[in-house]
């Protein structure tokens, strides 16, 4: 209980360490730095849902004049790269931050620092790539960036540089993040975890940085190739000396495909945590989850070209793209059976948690069968840049990951803060939310297949496309106000919502065993594991009865039983406990700041401004590499 | 760093391979790029045919020099024995020396300089190339294989630049209080590095440079 109280007993031992603000800036708390992600990413959700917003309200009616088609334009590239690279991404980011390392009985991800780095890299290339659209500089060529049209002699403007740059930089973020990731949780699993006893979560995120690690690095040498065409002026998408203006388009979606894969598995992680824990009930099919996962990650490498059918690749191409993509609807699907299956039976809670991660199944089910219906390439001709397109993507990323981001939330909010949401309004968020959703989204289809083309700043009236996009307006309304719901609910409850115990909602997995919030050293022991539901075992043996979850053998266990699961109780101090943790450092955020002012460089350089450019570039780059060199030779942890 | 892991490895070594994955993917993406785009450049140079300049009507030789530029590929070949030999001689700094060669064998400091001095060889065999090539008309912008191989070639050069920078702190490491058995696992990292850096030149000199 003293764990929620505003001044927790530890603080008196460190009260050498620097508090407030520098505290978050300087801090490698993998806790810590988990919920600047999951803040950051809210308020980048909110500013694309602005953009998304403005889009709608532009579209309500024919011939509207809110915004001019230059505007739409930026309006629509930054709401696309927005939600997917700084919203999105980053709040997956947040939960693996979060709950890895607690998950696998870790005291801290394998390197904090570079942990640190990651996010203050996102940060400054989130803002770096936002800012642009206050001046009415963003990017304008759409979130895939098509080459030749973003080249210079199509785009001469600054805009597109803000864009290529800005990946480039988040790509960074997102690399580190995921060499990070796999080292903790292939080398950080406490004693007895062995992988079939991981928590699922940890298992999907496992999968997402596989798929980080091999995707992103097409899109930084897509991205470098478009940077040196127009900044030094080689002739890799230059089609009149005979580049290949498909070349782009492959490069981009090799890496653009993984990244579907790559923003929804940690929603489905997260609903395979809220489902059997609200349901009572093991997963069903565990090890057939872990596979069907993998799979998704392993097929969706094999996809990409279904995103280009209309290009005029031949029928052997588009065939076999056709069919790996059908291919890929039989792991998605068992997914799908499996959650249901799991509640099938269960003593189901219809907590917030529960109804979003439900709100998911039946969402992404939709979205999933419109991609079906892509996935055959003479169908796809006809719906191709379509607003059908744009019903089908929403669904599976607004139904399916923000649902599943929206699951976790509620789920996790009380181990993060130590307090419940409010129930009562976390299901008007929900009804509103699910009500805006598909009066925004499901009207799209029709529009889509009636032939209205996506990414148009204004349309004629008397197509059949009137009443759809009024009805997608009034859903995009409905949902500002759910959002708001939300905000208000999140912020409220993190100081005065009910207090929460250790372990809410009867959870399973080692991150219910200490106390909310944790300590900072997490573990105040070795958690020793014997199976794939500890907690259960420990308090409800009777709801894994029967029910193969990997489970040690009578010896192991009887050895087990001799010294039972430490259940954290108490907080105590690292110190006291003579647990070592990694001392505060400024030099990620520094080494951040750096990076992204050398890459900036680049942008006066493009303008002729030789001298601050070179300033920039190689000054940057100089004290970037001292400050890397004051790093590596610091060390991690204070001296015991 | 004798914190409890599940497999027992050094962190860091396994981060190393994860990169090391994340830089397969890369390079596979500029070596594609470059078959994609090879006999595709409508000016020359060629990188194996001659090429004829249309505005003097002078014919000049294929461009790519297969001899120097073995050379230089056996210069980086020899730097990774080099780099082995360095990598033994810091785990085995505290074995007894008797014969001249144990000493010759057991001196981290001369088997990082000589990997330093190879690699930093192999970025003068590449200068001089980049220069030659420069003179003789093959630009960044002059065709689609100058962009394509100055990439390429230029991603890998500063993939050594930044091992023989990695090298060059640790023997300073070496001479400042000498590397010992303890050191071996950040010595084995560079090492790792390296290798892969040289079997990555291994294939863009056969994919570029040995196959017409």
């Amino acid at each position: 209980m003293a764990t929620v109280a505003s001044s927790p007993p530890y603080s008196a031992a460190a009260a050498k360490a620097p508090s407030g603000v520098w505290d978050w800036i300087t801090t490698v708390d993998h806790k810590k730095i988990g919920q600047l992600y999951l803040y950051t990413a809210i308020f980048f959700f909110i500013w694309g849902g602005i953009e998304a917003a403005i889009i709608c309200a532009q579209l309500a009616k024919p011939n509207m004049n809110l915004v001019s088609a230059e505007m739409y334009n930026q309006l629509f590239t930054m709401h696309g790269t927005t939600m997917v690279f700084l919203a999105i991404m980053p709040l997956s980011a947040a939960f693996f931050n979060y709950l890895i390392p607690l998950q696998i009985g870790a005291r801290d991800v394998a390197f904090p620092r570079l942990n640190a780095f990651s996010y203050w890299v996102y940060l400054f290339g989130g803002i770096f790539i936002s800012l642009p659209i206050l001046f009415q500089v963003a990017p304008n060529g759409g979130w895939f960036g098509y080459a030749p049209l973003t080249t210079a002699p199509y785009s001469p403007e600054i805009n597109i540089d803000f864009w290529v740059l800005g990946l480039q930089i988040l790509g960074v973020a997102s690399l580190a993040a995921a060499v990070n990731f796999i080292t903790t949780i292939i080398n950080l699993r406490a004693p007895g975890m062995t992988l079939m006893r991981m928590p699922i979560f940890t298992w999907m995120s496992f999968v997402v940085q596989f798929l980080i690690v091999l995707a992103f690095p097409v899109i930084t040498i897509a991205l470098f190739f478009l940077m040196f065409d127009r900044v030094f002026g080689t002739t890799f998408f230059l089609v009149s000396a005979g580049g290949d203006p498909l070349l782009w388009q492959h490069l981009f979606w090799i890496f653009g495909h993984p990244e579907v894969y790559i923003l929804i598995l940690p929603a489905f992680g997260l609903v395979s945590e809220v489902l059997p824990t609200m349901s009572r009930k093991p997963l069903f099919g565990y090890p057939v989850m872990v596979y069907s996962g993998i799979l998704i990650g392993f097929l969706g490498f094999g996809v990409w070209a279904h995103h280009m059918f209309s290009v005029g690749m031949g029928p052997v191409a588009d065939t076999v793209f056709s069919m790996t993509t059908m291919l890929i609807a039989i792991p998605t699907g068992v997914k799908i059976f499996n959650w249901i299956f799991t509640m099938w039976g269960g003593q189901i809670r219809f907590t917030s948690a529960m109804l979003f991660a439900i709100g998911l199944i039946a969402l992404f089910t939709i979205g999933g069968i419109s991609g079906i219906m892509h996935s055959s390439a003479p169908a796809d001709l006809q719906q191709t840049d379509s607003y059908f397109v744009v019903a089908h993507f929403h669904y599976v990323l607004f139904g399916g990951a923000i649902m599943g981001i929206y699951a976790g939330t509620y789920h996790y909010f009380p181990k993060m803060t130590g307090r419940f949401m409010n129930e009562t309004m976390g299901k008007w968020h929900f009804w509103t939310n699910f009500i805006g959703m598909n009066v925004t989204f499901f009207p799209m289809h029709f529009s889509g297949l009636l032939g209205m083309p996506r990414r148009i700043y204004t349309y004629d009236g008397g197509q059949g496309w009137d009443t759809f996009n009024l009805l997608a307006s009034i859903g995009t309304a409905i949902l500002i106000c759910s959002t708001l719901i939300f905000l208000v609910n999140f912020i409220r409850s993190r100081k005065h919502g009910a207090v929460a115990p250790a372990n809410p909602w009867d959870g399973a997995s080692l991150e219910w065993s200490i106390p909310s919030p944790p300590p900072e050293y997490n573990f105040a022991e070795l958690p020793q594991v014997t199976s794939r539901y500890p907690l259960w075992d420990l308090n409800h043996p009777e709801m894994t009865e029967g029910v193969d979850h990997s489970s040690a053998d009578a010896a192991q266990v009887e050895a087990a039983h001799a010294t039972p699961m430490h259940i954290e109780t108490e907080t105590r101090t690292a110190k006291e406990l003579g647990i070592p943790m990694p001392v505060n450092t400024a030099k990620p955020v520094v080494a951040a700041f750096l990076l992204v002012a050398m890459l900036s460089g680049l942008l006066f350089y493009k303008n002729g401004s030789m001298t601050i450019a070179l300033t920039l570039m190689v000054g940057g780059a100089l004290a970037f590499a001292g400050t890397m060199y004051a790093w590596l030779y610091a060390p991690l942890e204070e001296e015991h | 760093m004798s914190h409890y892991t599940t497999t027992g490895l050094d962190n860091r070594k396994i981060a190393l391979w994860t990169f090391i994955g994340s830089e397969c993917m890369l390079f596979g993406s500029l070596i594609s790029t470059y078959l994609v785009y090879k006999g595709r450049s409508l000016v020359g140079p060629f990188p194996h045919q001659p090429w004829t300049d249309p505005a003097t009507g002078q014919t000049y030789p294929a461009i790519l020099d297969i001899p120097i530029t073995t050379a230089s590929a056996f210069v980086l070949l020899m730097s990774s024995v080099a780099m082995v030999l360095a990598y033994e001689a810091v785990k085995h700094r505290h074995d007894p020396k008797v014969t001249f060669w144990d000493k010759v064998f057991g001196n981290s400091k001369l088997w990082l300089s000589v990997t330093i001095i190879l690699g930093a060889g192999f970025l003068g065999f590449q200068s001089f190339e980049f220069t030659a090539f420069y003179h003789e008309g093959l630009t960044l912008q002059r065709n689609l294989f100058g962009s394509s191989f100055f990439l390429l070639t230029g991603f890998h050069g500063a993939h050594v630049t930044l091992g023989v920078l990695w090298l060059m702190s640790l023997l300073a490491t070496d001479i400042k209080r000498g590397l010992g058995p303890k050191d071996a696992g950040t010595v084995d990292l560079a090492a790792l590095y390296w290798h892969f850096v040289d079997v990555v030149w291994i294939l863009i000199f056969t994919l570029v440079y040995l196959i017409e």
